[in-house]
């Protein structure tokens, strides 16, 4: 194997590209990326997401230190789940069903990019 | 493929000795180990044992990363037939059922499981050191606590589970704690005190969340007919089950449904029991939310209804249900995996030694650990002579 799973999904999120898997089989999308298909077994294919998604679940988390920030976890439109934040709006505004859009964000340095989310009403 | 413990006969071992270590804040530089083999000495004194006579040995510990090896070291028993299977809290739980069916198998005939932690002493993110999760760790979840508040707030979405009936279960757990004397936390504590606590993860303040003690234990198991042959009332393990649905909260198939609904399933179809039929519900409550969702996953009310079910003190002394005798993770002490502590307890209980928190006329109990986020669910179903 040439590229691991983790590196080929961030290789793509460096584009601006959320990537997934499907079940060669069955087609089911899954994420995270995997080397072969949970419960098949199955071979997996690279697919690009195309970012939009609804809040399933959030949560505010409050540091010790620190401003509090959003958690949540996003249903995208293609079948499949991932944690990730919502931002341009208040921690305490992020509400189960809302829908969002997909962005990238950089940490800089050494951090790797991360997918990140904001209200897809605020445009697009 | 069929249930992992469904082979497993009904009654096919016993607990016969049960003890905490030390609990709480220990003694300087302690070590898991040192736990594990003080809960050892005082639960084969418990049923009169001695530590010759133990061949084989279950244990679990976040901080040692062989710790059969460090056990069987430590004892001195060379020989022992060793498991020290980890899947968080729920370690202990499925232990009993593979001491069980090491027992019945002929591997060992006294098996001691062990438990220790000083997770207080030396830190819980020393005691218990995180791994990165690339798909995770950069959104920063308070882990474990985000992972619950993300099932809460599915929880109180779905079914309007409310801010007031999550703190009940924290307000019950303490009522319970304040009848236990070996109890960490037994001040009183209000719905509104739990509220009005320090927020660590939406719906959860600090209230919500489970203790961070030291502490440890042991329990002693063997064939039927041997505990009956021991000096205490023997408490037979009826029925076992396990399910582990996922690692991380965001593989989690249904954040309001867990695989206790599976490992709940074999384990009452095992002992030919129903939610009816138990007397007394141990449930591993790292945060109030578990005690909810158990409750329904388990049978004891319809999903969706738990926030309901525990309003109004149902399971704080003298309750519809007896839940958490002891006071819970939530006020007894949670050192990191209370698995092991449920087990304790309900033995207790079914021996009618619990004091002043004693359920009258028991002679059944489940115990249901929880390990990870949600993630690795074992139920073990405990009664006495009577229900076998």
């Amino acid at each position: 194997m040439d590229a691991s799973p983790l590196s080929t999904y961030l290789d793509f999120l460096e584009k601006d590209i959320l990537a997934f898997q499907r079940d060669a089989e069955t087609g089911a999308a899954v994420f995270y990326p995997r080397v072969i298909a949970p419960r098949t077994g199955a071979a997996l294919t690279w697919h690009h997401s195309a970012g939009l998604g609804t809040v399933h679940a959030t949560t505010v988390v409050h540091p010790q230190q620190g401003e509090p920030y959003n958690v949540a976890l996003i249903d995208l439109d293609e079948g499949f789940r991932m944690m990730s934040r919502v931002e341009d709006i208040a921690p305490t505004a992020v509400r189960i069903g809302m829908r969002v859009r997909f962005r990238t964000h950089r940490p800089g340095g050494d951090e790797p990019p991360i997918p990140v989310f904001f209200p897809a009403e605020a445009g697009a | 493929m069929s249930p992992a413990l469904s082979p497993l006969p009904r009654g096919g071992a016993a607990i016969a000795g049960i003890a905490c270590s030390d609990l709480g804040a220990v003694a300087a530089q302690m070590s898991p180990i040192d736990l594990m083999a003080q809960g050892i000495s005082r639960a084969l004194e418990d049923c009169g044992l001695r530590l010759a006579d133990v061949d084989g040995l279950f244990c679990a510990t976040t901080q040692a990363r062989t710790s059969a090896m460090s056990l069987a070291e430590y004892l001195g028993l060379p020989d022992a037939y060793t498991d020290s299977t980890i899947v968080g809290g729920s370690s202990f739980e499925v232990h009993v059922a593979h001491a069980l069916a090491a027992i019945d198998a002929g591997l060992c005939s006294v098996a001691a499981i062990a438990y220790g932690s000083t997770q207080r002493t030396v830190g819980r993110r020393q005691a218990s050191v995180r791994e990165y999760n690339p798909y995770e760790t950069p959104f920063r979840p308070f882990l474990p606590a985000s992972a619950y508040a993300l099932a809460a707030s599915r929880h109180m979405h779905l079914y309007g589970t409310t801010r007031e009936q999550l703190a009940e279960v924290a307000v019950a757990a303490r009522a319970w704690a304040q009848r236990n004397p070996a109890a960490w936390d037994r001040r009183p504590l209000s719905i509104a005190d739990v509220i009005a606590a320090r927020p660590v993860s939406d719906p959860f303040t600090v209230r919500d969340c489970c203790l961070v003690t030291d502490g440890g234990g042991a329990l002693i198991v063997v064939a039927p007919e041997r505990a009956r042959a021991l000096r205490r009332k023997p408490v037979y393990v009826l029925g076992c089950g396990q399910s582990i649905t996922h690692a991380s909260i965001s593989s989690m198939p249904d954040l309001t449904v867990t695989g206790a609904v599976a490992a709940g399933a074999q384990a009452y179809r095992m002992a030919k029991l129903s939610p009816r039929e138990i007397g007394l519900a141990m449930l591993y409550d790292a945060f109030t939310i578990n005690t909810i969702l158990f409750l329904e996953d388990l049978g004891f009310c319809p999903k969706g209804e738990g926030g309901r079910f525990v309003a109004d003190g149902a399971i704080a002394p003298g309750g519809r249900l007896a839940v958490n005798t002891n006071g819970g993770g939530l006020s007894f002490c949670h050192p990191g995996m209370y698995g092991l502590f449920l087990l304790i307890e309900a033995v207790q209980q079914l021996r009618g030694e619990a004091g002043e928190r004693q359920v009258p006329g028991i002679h059944t109990a489940i115990a249901h650990g929880n390990g990870g986020v949600l993630s690795a669910q074992a139920t073990t179903i405990l009664g006495t002579a009577e229900a076998l």
